[in-house]
């Protein structure tokens, strides 16, 4: 009985949050790839200044419904969207909306680190320069220096900026593409899968950059690894089978889930 | 009833006999396979060697040119310096060249003039214009031998043949002995193969003029089929919306490809020729032609490279705001570029062995000055070798070999350029 009036309280409290406490707002989300529906009217919004992580087994449409949040999603043919996905009030599948503007608010970090086959200089210089937000040389150095030190990379790197990207490892190219996203400045970052192709000294400093970016932007992250989840966010989204089970504080997600399928999921009796 | 781990682990024995004696047949159907392998590579790289040898063979020999030294004494042939160009040469060289020799009868005359190439008079002409003081007292000339002297001297005619079935006569055998004798015959490297153009006579024929030919020809074909071919390539790849339509160009694109090249031919001369009026013979129309030829192969190579791209690097740049035009121009194709240019030059190298279009558009003209622009007439390497396989001359034998093996120099160099680039410029992810 307890359970149920704390869910209760939480869920009243939910409906109190005025809508500026929202970054991104998804409304009857739904996902179809040619005639195969992968996401079933996914209502999910996405606290300002928050983790959100976005858990569930393989195939569940995690990665689909966070590919929507910047239109990511465009690029792959037959791929449509209904519903509404809303960026500080605005919808973002509106036709007057800006691809490109979009992009450079809602920002993202790839499952497989790629940097572009370029300097590390030149791949986190790339994006400010396109958007033309340094006006000089030395302008752009400090963008560069400013979100590697971000990206906890500075120190490891600074003497090497001129290097090849695609010659540091793994875990370091992973930090220099979220270097690359936190340079133009984004609003909202979203991350697939950041550290699967991570061993795991690498993926605590991804986890703990994380946290330190949680003070200036808005993160969603999909993960496999409930550990991760539960280490990193403060909001988790369980999806299932292209339905969002739940969403929920992680803390209460991942002690007392409200539903019965993210219980057994958790405890690993399926996904 | 499934069997259990311990059963299935127990079931199989490795070291039986049977087993054995499975793994050598897999092991004999390896080797058969290397056999055949090893066989396929020997009968291509045999017949392979068979080509150059023989084109070695045959066209070593068109490499030197037999020349001979003559000294001529000008003085008494009383040409004015200031109308150099209106003298009878061919009277004057005939006249001092007796000199030399001394009395001939009038019936060997011929025979004696023979020895020498048909031009030799506008030769000596041409070096006195050079220098006009050659025209004071007795000065040395150096001409070519006439076709049959220059393979008697490279031992093409024998002198065992009966003198009725040889073209060197008998008494041209014993003029030819005497200059011999007196050193004056010498075999230079034949500079000429590569700086003269055409001409009727062996001795002087050069590939100057479809080499030229060919430059402009390719430069056209160049500038025609890159641009536009990979800007269709871009397109189809990065922009056009998938449907049908889209479906059928790439379709036809591929068709078009395995179309025998001489249908563009046959494009060429209704299209280029019949329509526009082009001139014949015009590296311009044959550019056009070959363009046309190369673009479908070059599309379909552009598009291969762009799509090799992985997508991870079009959406990082795609993920941080970048436009699509900014993604494909900043980040996909200079990715693309060295597999473009690779695929780009080996086209190239395809438009410069192709002959039939060019004969249906007038590029196996007899043309005997190099073309100085896209506009002028002009030959191409393969049809300058079609022209000369062609020709009666004995010595258009050798050099028809030794077109081919400046054909295939060309060739090697265009395909070494292609490796070097896909090694210098590859790139892994």
């Amino acid at each position: 009985m307890n359970m149920m009036s704390e869910s209760a309280v939480e869920k009243a409290l939910d409906q109190k949050m005025t809508e500026v406490d929202y970054k991104m707002i998804g409304q009857d989300v739904s996902v179809y790839y040619g005639e195969k529906r992968a996401l079933f009217d996914v209502n999910l919004n996405v606290r300002k200044n928050t983790v959100t992580a976005l858990i569930g087994p393989s195939g569940c449409g995690k990665s689909t419904f966070l590919r929507c949040l910047n239109r990511m999603n465009d690029t792959i043919d037959g791929c449509r969207v209904t519903g509404k996905i809303t960026l500080d009030g605005g919808d973002i599948y509106d036709p007057s909306i800006d691809v490109v503007e979009l992009r450079a608010r809602v920002g993202m970090v790839f499952q497989k680190p790629n940097p572009f086959p370029k300097s590390i200089y030149e791949n986190i210089a790339y994006g400010p320069r396109i958007h033309g937000l340094a006006r000089s040389k030395a302008d752009l150095d400090q963008v560069v220096e400013s979100s590697l030190l971000k990206a906890g990379l500075w120190n490891e790197v600074k003497d090497r900026l001129q290097e090849s990207g695609t010659g540091l490892s793994g875990g370091q190219q992973q930090r220099l593409c979220i270097a690359r996203a936190v340079a133009v400045s984004p609003e909202v970052i979203l991350m697939d899968e950041p550290c699967s192709a991570l061993d795991p000294i690498a993926t605590a400093k991804v986890e703990e950059l994380i946290h330190e970016l949680r003070a200036n932007f808005t993160i969603v992250i999909v993960t496999h690894s409930m550990q991760q989840a539960a280490r990193v966010s403060q909001r988790t989204a369980m999806f299932h089978l292209g339905l969002l089970v739940e969403e929920n504080d992680t803390d209460k997600m991942f002690t007392n889930p409200d539903d019965q399928r993210t219980q057994d999921y958790i405890m690993g009796r399926f996904g | 009833m499934n069997p259990t781990a311990e059963q299935t682990a127990r079931s199989v024995n490795w070291q039986s006999k049977e087993m054995a004696a499975r793994r050598k047949a897999r092991y004999a159907a390896e080797t058969r396979l290397k056999i055949y392998g090893l066989a396929a590579i020997s009968v291509a790289l045999g017949f392979l060697a068979f080509l150059l040898i023989s084109l070695t063979y045959t066209g070593h020999k068109a490499f030197i040119q037999t020349e001979v030294v003559i000294e001529l004494d000008l003085s008494a042939s009383g040409v004015d310096q200031s109308k150099i160009m209106e003298a009878d040469w061919r009277g004057i060289v005939r006249t001092a060249l007796l000199q030399e020799v001394g009395d001939i009868p009038r019936s060997e005359q011929r025979q004696f003039f023979g020895l020498f190439t048909d031009q030799a008079a506008y030769i000596v002409r041409d070096e006195v214009i050079a220098d006009p003081s050659k025209l004071l007292g007795r000065q040395e000339f150096t001409v070519p031998m006439s076709d049959p002297a220059d393979q008697f001297a490279k031992g093409e005619i024998s002198r065992e043949t009966p003198e009725s079935q040889r073209r060197m006569s008998d008494r041209q055998i014993a003029y030819f002995d005497a200059m011999v004798e007196k050193g004056s015959i010498t075999q230079p490297f034949n500079w000429a193969l590569f700086f003269s153009p055409d001409s009727r006579y062996p001795e002087l024929a050069g590939l100057a003029g479809a080499i030229a030919g060919s430059f402009w020809t390719l430069l056209v074909c160049l500038v025609i089929s890159l641009p536009a071919g990979i800007a269709a390539a871009i397109y189809l790849e990065e922009f056009a919306p998938k449907n049908r339509f889209t479906d059928l160009i790439a379709v036809n694109i591929n068709n078009l490809a395995a179309v025998p090249s001489i249908i563009f031919g046959l494009l060429g001369l209704a299209v280029f020729l019949g329509w526009f009026g082009l001139p014949r013979s015009a590296p311009l129309v044959g550019g056009l032609v070959l363009s046309l030829m190369t673009l479908p192969t070059l599309i379909i190579t552009t598009r291969n490279s762009l799509k090799s791209v992985p997508s991870s690097i079009r959406e990082a740049a795609l993920g941080i705001g970048a436009s699509k035009h900014e993604a494909i121009f900043h980040h996909i194709l200079p990715l693309a570029m060295p597999a473009i240019m690779t695929g780009t030059i080996i086209s190239l190298a395809r438009a410069l062995g192709e002959t039939a279009p060019l004969l249906l558009i007038g590029m196996n003209a007899f043309i005997t000055s190099e073309p100085g622009g896209v506009m002028d007439a002009a030959t191409a390497l393969p049809t300058q070798i079609y022209i000369w396989a062609d020709s009666p001359e004995r010595g258009f034998v050798a050099r028809t070999s030794a077109a081919i093996l400046v054909l295939l120099g060309f060739l090697i160099v265009m395909n070494g350029i292609a490796i070097y680039l896909r090694q210098r410029f590859e790139r892994r992810w």
